[in-house]
């Protein structure tokens, strides 16, 4: 029963992890008060990266970065579609949802002999265990305790994030920007320079999610890898009231119903269905949404573009 | 005179620069010449992937059949957007109304026994009934709770998913040791002369009109003309009656529209409601026409998404999606053939309708490669 324990608590840390990264990723760039529909094609394309370049170097830091990297390009291009260019935030996420699966399957398809999967990785290649053989094996600290290390920085991010954004000049400057930006250019805060900064980081570490999927939870890349943990991650976002930590204890409770899901999947005690399951995350969220758990509400500024001299 | 007649040619190049066709034709244009560059460097030729991608659609007519059977889930979804748009609203869960609107169908298309071509009403009703109460339901949450309708239908496509998936499992629907239901039956069919083609008649007939037969080798149905009707019929709504101006005066400003006494909550939600309906529409019709029945899905099949694109293609017109569903439905269908013969990737496709749909979003941009002026009116009287 420990065991079984173990197993659900370790599991819904491993899912919960790429949701964090791109949960994250999605509160950057709400605080700063651009909406980024686009995470679930800029993690498709983190996950591709991360697997290819995985792949082909056998170090899975480099391809990790790599990941990061690959999505903050598709961060950079809606930066410069909502913020430049005052684009639809909404219509540029969606763009980038049709261009971040496309390139990426694109991609797949010249290296990899035209599939749309990538090889498998060497277990060399695969995001190092930290602290294995540190507990006795598949004991229940281990199972706990024992993780790829993108579980561990997931969570290290989460408390620099809140740093970053709460106890920062730039956090103050990024969360005023999101709130009321006219105010804070009259002060000399660059809205385009921090809203900049903000979307492609949030694009890095949506990309960082993607990665933390195919090289530590999986070990290669397929069309279906992501499919919707993307829109998961947002609807963490606003699950966890735009909120760093917030957004991550939404991450857990969303990764616990895919851990349950495996659970189950893998006992017949109860026969609920994974489905249903599966339903849970975004159920929640719309309840959530309604404001009978308390009010959440979104930067004052998301989803309008910055137009200096306009009231 | 001759001073009158320049000043009119320039305000009509004003007026087709600044005109959203222009832009949209732009936009086109730069993503096929995006998907051009993309190949290039991929080392494929362009010119050879676009010619076999338009000889794909184009040199045959059981091409040309299959181009329109693609293209109309996809007309029919862009108008499930362009319906909610024009009224204000960004309805991103075309997906999960489609998804319920072809559940629904293939329930009702299966257990219920009615004379053919009543059956096939039936079913087509069911599925926009409960399409349009599952879009109603982020209306409803829009207009009570004030929850935004884009957050609230992404979570609805997500669980009318796996809803449908629970319910293909279910012992009741499913098809013993397959991952789908059972079939709907043929009363409720929508697909051309179904049977008829198969006939000795149907044959004989058919091998005398060569073209003909090539149109029907496929699962050719009705579903293209419902879609152009489902067309006029937005276009009428929006356009020419009071329920269409209501909604499109509570789009433009709400707080007007109160004020000149039209109840803004009702109609958010019978704007989604009639947005729902028509996505699920576009289910029925692929279930009835096309599939015979829905399987379980392992992600989001993407019609819904796709719709949006087209609506954003067709400048959320009623009759621009028409003609935006068939480019995607064409490059969607076409795009594959590329594969084959070339080895190019047919995810360029994918990343054609991106940078379109992209391009779209940032008029700003149009406007500065243009360097148009954009005069206010009665600037000129201002100075």
């Amino acid at each position: 029963m420990l065991d079984d324990l173990g197993f659900l608590i370790g599991t819904t840390l491993m899912y919960a992890a790429p949701l964090i990264f791109t949960a994250l990723g999605g509160v950057i760039s709400e605080k700063s008060g651009v909406v980024n529909i686009g995470l679930e094609g800029m993690m498709t394309m983190g996950a591709f990266t991360g697997a290819a370049v995985g792949y082909f170097t056998g170090n899975p830091w480099i391809a990790f970065i790599a990941a990061g990297l690959a999505a903050g390009v598709f961060g950079l291009l809606h930066a410069i579609a909502s913020v430049t260019f005052h684009a639809d935030q909404v219509v540029s996420g969606i763009a980038i949802n049709f261009l971040g699966p496309g390139v990426a399957l694109f991609i797949s398809r010249l290296f990899f002999n035209g599939s749309t999967m990538t090889k498998s990785l060497d277990f060399e290649a695969k995001m190092p265990r930290p602290l294995n053989g540190v507990f006795e094996s598949n004991s229940f600290l281990d199972l706990i305790f024992n993780h790829y290390a993108t579980v561990y920085l997931a969570f290290i991010l989460v408390f620099i994030m809140w740093f970053i954004l709460y106890k920062t000049k730039l956090g103050l400057r990024i969360r005023a920007v999101g709130e009321h930006p006219a105010a804070a250019d009259t002060l000399g805060v660059s809205v385009v320079k921090i809203r900049y900064l903000a979307v492609v980081l949030s694009g890095v570490f949506a990309g960082f999610g993607g990665a933390a999927m195919s090289i530590a939870v999986v070990s290669n890349f397929r069309p279906t890898l992501i499919s919707g943990q993307g829109f998961i991650a947002l609807a963490a976002v606003i699950f966890g009231k735009w909120k760093p930590q917030g957004a991550m204890w939404a991450c857990l409770l969303f990764g616990a119903a895919q851990g349950l899901t495996v659970y189950l999947g893998g006992s017949n005690i109860i026969n609920i269905s994974s489905q249903i399951l599966a339903m849970l995350p975004y159920a929640l969220t719309l309840v959530i949404l309604t404001g009978f758990v308390g009010r959440a509400t979104a930067p004052a500024a998301s989803g309008q573009p910055y137009e200096k001299g306009e009231r | 005179m001759e001073n009158k007649k320049k000043k009119n040619k320039y305000s009509v190049k004003q007026r087709l620069l600044s005109s959203n066709l222009t832009f949209t034709i732009v936009s086109v244009i730069i993503g096929l010449i995006i998907g051009a560059i993309v190949l290039l460097i991929a080392g494929f030729n362009p010119i050879t992937a676009y010619s076999i991608i338009i000889n794909g659609i184009f040199s045959r007519t059981k091409y040309i059949s299959y181009m329109i059977i693609y293209a109309t889930p996809l007309i029919i979804t862009g108008l499930s957007v362009t319906f909610a748009f024009r009224t204000g609203l960004f309805n991103i869960g075309a997906e999960g109304q489609y998804i319920v609107g072809a559940l629904v169908a293939t329930i009702v298309g299966y257990f219920l026994e009615l004379p053919i071509g009543l059956h096939a009403i039936v079913v087509f009703l069911a599925a926009i009934i409960a399409a349009a109460v599952w879009g109603g339901i982020a209306g409803f949450l829009k207009a009570k709770f004030g929850v935004h309708e884009v957050i609230a239908t992404i979570m609805l496509n997500w669980i009318a998913l796996y809803f449908s998936n629970y319910m293909v499992m279910k012992p009741f629907l499913r098809r013993p040791e397959s991952d789908s239901s059972y079939e709907i039956l043929d009363t409720a069919s929508i697909t051309i002369l179904e049977d008829w083609k198969y006939t000795d008649a149907g044959r004989e007939w058919l091998s005398q009109h060569p073209y003909i037969k090539d149109f029907l080798a496929t699962p050719a149905n009705l579903g293209f003309v419902i879609a152009i009707l489902l067309a006029v019929l937005v276009w009428y709504i929006l356009n020419k009656t009071t329920l269409g101006y209501e909604l499109r005066a509570v789009g433009y400003n709400k707080h007007a529209a109160e004020y000149g006494g039209i109840k803004v909550k009702k109609s958010i939600i019978t704007s989604m409601m009639i947005a729902g309906g028509l996505a699920g529409s576009a289910g029925a019709l692929q279930v009835m026409g096309v599939t015979k029945g829905i399987s379980v899905l392992p992600g989001m099949e993407g019609y819904g998404f796709d719709g949006i694109a087209v609506a954003l293609i067709g400048g959320t017109t009623a009759f621009g999606n028409i003609f935006a569903g068939l480019l995607f439905g064409g490059l969607k269908y076409g795009g594959p053939k590329i594969q084959p013969p070339l080895g190019a990737p047919s995810e360029v496709v994918n990343i054609v309708i991106g940078t379109i749909v992209f391009f779209i979003a940032v008029p700003k941009f149009m406007r500065m490669i243009f360097n148009i002026n954009t005069r206010k009116r009665g600037e000129k009287n201002a100075r």
